[in-house]
């Protein structure tokens, strides 16, 4: 066996035996879909979009993606906590490859969750556009998945304690949310909007997954793939720099 | 190589405070060294160093004959350390966590199961070896970190205050265990310890820190003749002063009480 393999695995068995976790993270999602998707769903179709249901779904499937991983990332902070992650910094193999180990996990957990919410969304009335693209869809789940592990790693490696959480919880978790049009079509944006939501890594994953299940997408979907390929690699690259730097 | 452990002019500063102040020791092959200090004093900060957790200020420390700052990957594989506060996975059972060493420290996969295995009934887990880490008790938690502590054949072990909160029987347990694998596998030890009895009946040689700084090192008999006091505790006492030392809580120890408040305490 390998250190990055026990290392993805432990993520793994961990997620699957917290059920509240597994639980509590699908109420979430299911909220906003069944809130949104019916609350605005009459005045979307009534000002031409068509189902609303329809575009919020990978949305939906976004965000449960983007905070299952991110918080999978910074749960190196009870780690530190708990001590455990002393264990893996003593130990003889680079830190490069645990912080991959761990954040593979992570991706894989997120991308979990977001195949159980896209499965939740069937339920509720979603239809993928077409089989043949659902690999791809797939696909984004992932690298969203490793992106904003990634992102938890590199937060969790500066951060000492949960206090300053609440912080990264409004500043930047909601923020990366609420700006990727998950839950609004980026079309006829007033300009500033248009240019942070254009920042934004999440709207690339949100309209790509779009594209994959709905077949409709603001950008190509090899634009959506290149920028949250290298966004992701970049903070690849900050969470192992940054957790490198650990020192307990 | 006489000295397992060398350790020259070592000094670590946080910001303003020297935590270390130029210390110099040296740790014989096989040798049970004990490192006591009152709180404070350095001696968690020490271990980190030897232990590569943490980056010296200045100096050079020589491990098994690796230098922890250029050749940290060889010198790790040379120990097994027990850290002061728990380091296991709660949500992994006590198999999976000492599968997860013997991966990190690259245990040959054909000898896994029977090292853990002899670990596990040695330190009398085998029967609860599918069970959480979280279910056990804290002097279970302590026996199985000694256990993994263990698992690659460590030629030093570092054991952190290993016997805090433990009762009587396991702390004897545990010491004959130890004294017996290092007189068997000339296994280093090098531990710390408030219990001045438990310095005295097991450790060799014994340095005494106080304010980051070792201000006597020798055999109990030698500290015991320098001071001209009766017991190790007395001599300890007149090296370091009888004023009681405060130390910081962290933000790491204030969360943790936090976190255990919220859940009730119910641990």
């Amino acid at each position: 066996m390998n250190v990055i393999y026990i290392l993805w695995l432990r993520q793994v068995k961990k997620y699957f035996r917290s059920r509240s976790r597994v639980i509590g993270s699908l109420a979430q999602p299911l909220l906003f879909l069944l809130a949104f998707g019916f609350g605005f769903g009459s005045v979307y179709s009534k000002a031409g979009g068509g189902n609303y249901i329809q575009f919020l779904a990978p949305g939906i499937i976004a965000m449960s993606v983007l905070f299952t991983s991110i918080f999978t990332g910074i749960e190196i902070i009870w780690d530190r906590q708990f001590g455990f992650l002393k264990e893996t910094l003593v130990a003889p193999v680079s830190r490069f490859e645990i912080m991959l180990g761990r954040t593979l996990g992570g991706a894989t957990v997120g991308a979990i969750q977001g195949v159980i919410v896209l499965l939740l969304t069937l339920i509720v009335g979603f239809r993928p556009a077409s089989i043949f693209l659902l690999p791809f869809g797939f696909l984004f789940i992932f690298l969203i998945g490793v992106l904003f592990t990634s992102l938890g790693t590199a937060i969790a490696s500066k951060l000492e304690d949960m206090q300053g959480f609440q912080l990264i919880m409004n500043f930047l978790i909601m923020p990366i949310f609420f700006l990727s049009g998950a839950l609004f079509p980026l079309k006829g944006l007033p300009q500033i909007m248009e240019i942070i939501t254009k920042i934004d890594p999440l709207t690339y994953g949100v309209d790509g997954l779009r594209g994959t299940l709905i077949g409709v997408s603001n950008f190509s979907l090899s634009l959506d793939f290149t920028v949250l390929a290298i966004v992701t690699s970049a903070f690849l690259l900050l969470g192992s720099y940054l957790f490198s730097k650990i020192q307990v | 190589m006489d000295n397992i452990i060398e350790v020259t002019g070592l000094t670590k500063r946080f910001g303003d405070f020297v935590a270390v102040d130029n210390i110099s020791f040296g740790v014989k092959k096989g040798e049970i060294f004990a490192f006591l200090g009152p709180n404070g004093a350095g001696k968690s900060t020490t271990i980190k160093i030897l232990t590569t957790l943490l980056l010296p200020t200045q100096g050079k420390v020589i491990v098994n004959g690796f230098d922890v700052l250029k050749d940290k990957d060889n010198a790790r594989k040379s120990f097994g350390i027990v850290f002061q506060d728990p380091s296991l996975d709660d949500d992994l059972t006590a198999y999976e966590n000492m599968q997860l060493h013997a991966v990190l420290y690259s245990v040959p996969s054909g000898e896994i199961a029977q090292r853990i295995k002899d670990l596990l009934n040695f330190v009398e887990l085998f029967d609860r070896k599918d069970s959480l880490v979280k279910t056990f008790s804290g002097g279970m938690k302590r026996r199985l970190e000694i256990a993994r502590g263990l698992l690659h054949h460590p030629k030093i072990l570092f054991l952190d205050e290993p016997t805090l909160g433990l009762d009587p029987q396991t702390r004897n347990h545990m010491w004959q265990y130890v004294q017996n694998l290092s007189k068997k596998e000339e296994m280093t030890v090098f531990f710390t310890t408030h219990y001045m009895e438990e310095a005295e009946k097991i450790a060799q040689r014994i340095a005494i820190i106080d304010k980051g700084k070792i201000i006597a090192i020798g055999t109990s008999e030698e500290l015991k003749k320098q001071t001209a006091t009766n017991s190790l505790e007395e001599a300890f006492l007149k090296l370091t002063g009888s004023a009681i030392r405060d130390e910081e809580a962290s933000n790491i120890d204030k969360m943790r009480q936090h976190r255990q408040a919220r859940r009730g305490g119910g641990r």
